[in-house]
């Protein structure tokens, strides 16, 4: 998923995450190349365990022992792979932030809320005790915490679900960061909340001109809030393009069964959608396309050949030998 | 402050504690075999004189009456002669009790320098040579008793190297801790070794959490990560262990003190128990169950403040 930008943002080309195990050599990442644009949106879809969550930590490179990352992770022309540990000390947390799925566990349970937001500046930041007390207050207000001044000193089990929420997001804006990486956010909080976090974000990019990369396997989160899609499957992106050309019309069949899986209000009732047999391991991947088993337009060329992700038209990919035939049934359906 | 709160209720939850080891210290002396009035007079008394002894010491009034006269003795700091030395027993204590207290507070001391970075070293070396090293030392320690890891301290480093003193204590402050410095190891020895097991597996789980992983992509500095995220989330469980030890390590103190030779609490209990020293014993036996619930007093207020979730 490659757009010309004018400098600044996020270029990752040929992202790769290997872990040795004992049962053999798994590559959570196999190659991801994406671009995300300041002041852009860009939503990482796929089920459990298609190596979302691990792209998104190899891109700042957290990840932990044995896995081993590769490729090239350029921001804002420096590349973030061949940085020192102390540059890229820099860059995390000031510049690139990240927010977790479960806010329960990501955030300290024994130290003050303050103190979690407060040590992102201090570590930043030239800002004195004073202007850090100030700065937590100020980014509790943005988040939309009630209370602020009082809740700053209170622990993480004494606020509800969708406040640890809140805190996180706080702590990772506290240094101004000009990309959000957003690991699903929004999946342990409940739909009311997740909403309210969601626009959120978005207020976020629309007031600090924050990109965010944002990961998910739902598909109603990246329609409400992504410009842009990248689809992941078995450690590799199968198909992007704008959160509207995809929905419009899916060219990958992985894609198509996952919007296939999406109930719609307002359209004719009739059977979910739901895509057969389960993603495979990650140490035997199937020869071919890593789909293929489960796909209903494999043929023989798709069990012996790897479909390479190529553009077919303007901001669109797809990695499928078949996707003409699959977008125009789609279309018939 | 929730602390505040914490503290005040764990101090109130004490008193039924005291309550408790007065009553058991009153029944256990008068459970112990032979009496106090013939191991005054010995073997040969006569009636008359161990009812005179005994009407002196209270032992000839209803159990109760005995109880209600020891509980308000105690209070008031009154826990009676020694029988064998003719000293007040609350003298003797205040003279032998803080040599206790210096060995223990040291081994305990000690026992904490060396865990706490070999755990770390060990956990973050998981399953490589320095950890199976650590491992490995720590478990033979564990084994060895701990007379016997005091009588090797000793041949080596006092007998044929000659750096420590064979026993003994000291003249000053300075000479004292010198002459603690091998039973205060022999102590720390086994003491660490429980430690460490329980950090290291501590700070493995730790190491592993979600708020570590955020706390580097807050690019904080890893001095900050291990100490203020790892550190004090693994300490919480240990804390808890370590308390509990300093009991353990107060009857430790009983044996290394024999084998070195240190006129501790634990020397002056041996040589009460053997003489049958009543009033010794009992005042003793008052004053160190005190101090081990002192202790986890101590460490239950430190778990709080480690952990607010416990403060709740």
């Amino acid at each position: 998923m490659t757009v010309p930008m004018p400098g600044g943002g996020l270029k990752v080309r040929g992202l790769t995450t290997t872990f040795v195990t004992p049962r053999g050599r798994a590559t959570v990442v196999d190659g991801i190349s994406l671009d995300v644009a300041p002041g852009e949106i860009v939503g990482l879809v796929g089920e459990s365990g298609s190596g979302k969550s691990i792209t998104l930590r190899s891109i700042v490179r957290l990840v932990r022992e044995p896995g081993k990352v590769s490729g090239q992770v350029e921001w804002q022309g420096r590349d973030l792979m061949a940085m020192s540990e102390a540059d890229l000390r820099k860059v995390r947390g000031a510049e690139i932030a990240m927010i977790f799925q479960e806010p329960m566990t990501a955030l300290n349970p024994v130290l003050p809320v303050r103190l979690q937001i407060e040590e992102n500046l201090s570590a930043h930041t030239t800002l004195d005790r004073r202007a850090r007390r100030q700065r937590a207050l100020e980014l509790m207000n943005i988040v939309g915490i009630p209370a602020a001044e009082r809740r700053l000193d209170e622990y993480p089990h004494q606020f509800s679900g969708g406040m640890r929420q809140r805190v996180m997001i706080a702590i990772a804006l506290a240094s101004s960061p000009k990309l959000l990486l957003a690991d699903e956010p929004t999946t342990a909080l409940d739909v009311t909340i997740q909403d309210q976090i969601l626009k959120l974000i978005l207020d976020l990019r629309d007031r600090f001109g924050m990109s965010v990369l944002f990961v998910t396997h739902d598909l109603g989160v990246v329609a409400a809030t992504c410009d842009r899609m990248a689809v992941m499957y078995a450690g590799r992106i199968v198909e992007t393009g704008t959160v509207a050309q995809v929905f419009a019309e899916p060219h990958h069949p992985y894609t198509r069964g996952l919007l296939g899986s999406v109930p719609r209000i307002g359209a004719e009732r009739s059977m979910l959608l739901s895509i057969e047999g389960a993603p495979p391991g990650l140490i035997d991947l199937p020869e071919g396309c890593a789909f293929h088993p489960r796909c209903a337009f494999a043929t023989d060329r798709c069990r012996a050949e790897r479909p390479p992700l190529e553009r077919f038209a303007a901001g669109r990919e797809v990695a499928c030998f078949h996707h003409r035939t699959v977008a125009a049934m789609a279309e018939a359906a | 402050m929730p602390l505040l709160g914490f503290i005040f209720r764990r101090v109130l939850q004490t008193i039924p504690t005291i309550a408790f080891i007065l009553v058991v210290t009153f029944i256990l002396v008068r459970l112990l075999p032979g009496d106090p009035a013939s191991a005054m007079l010995g073997d040969r008394a006569i009636d008359a004189d161990v009812q005179r002894i005994n009407a002196k010491l209270g032992l000839d009034q209803p159990i109760p009456m005995q109880f209600l006269y020891f509980t308000k003795a105690v209070f008031t700091g009154d826990l009676g002669n020694s029988i064998g030395l003719k000293l007040p027993v609350i003298e003797l204590i205040a003279h032998r009790l803080p040599v206790t207290l210096m060995l223990t507070g040291m081994a305990a001391l000690i026992a904490l320098l060396m865990a706490v970075p070999l755990s770390f070293v060990a956990a973050l070396n998981r399953g490589g040579a320095p950890d199976t090293i650590i491992r490995g030392t720590f478990q033979i320690g564990l084994s060895m008793p701990v007379f016997y890891v005091g009588l090797v301290l000793l041949t080596v480093f006092a007998a044929k190297l000659r750096w420590f003193p064979v026993g003994g204590y000291g003249e000053n402050f300075l000479d004292d801790l010198y002459h603690l410095f091998l039973p205060a190891m022999t102590l720390a020895l086994s003491l660490s070794a429980v430690l460490m097991r329980n950090l290291r597996a501590a700070i493995i789980g730790v190491v592993g959490a979600d708020y570590v992983d955020f706390a580097r992509a807050k690019g904080l500095r890893a001095r900050v990560i291990m100490t203020r995220h790892v550190l004090r989330n693994a300490l919480i469980s240990t804390v808890t262990l370590f308390g509990l030890s300093i009991g353990t390590l107060l009857g430790g103190a009983v044996i290394t003190e024999t084998v070195f030779a240190i006129p501790g609490a634990g020397r002056l209990m041996i040589e009460a128990i053997y003489g049958r020293d009543y009033p010794v014993i009992q005042g003793l036996t008052i004053a160190l169950a005190l101090l081990v619930s002192f202790t986890f007093l101590l460490t239950d207020i430190v778990q709080a403040w480690l952990d607010p979730r416990v403060a709740r």
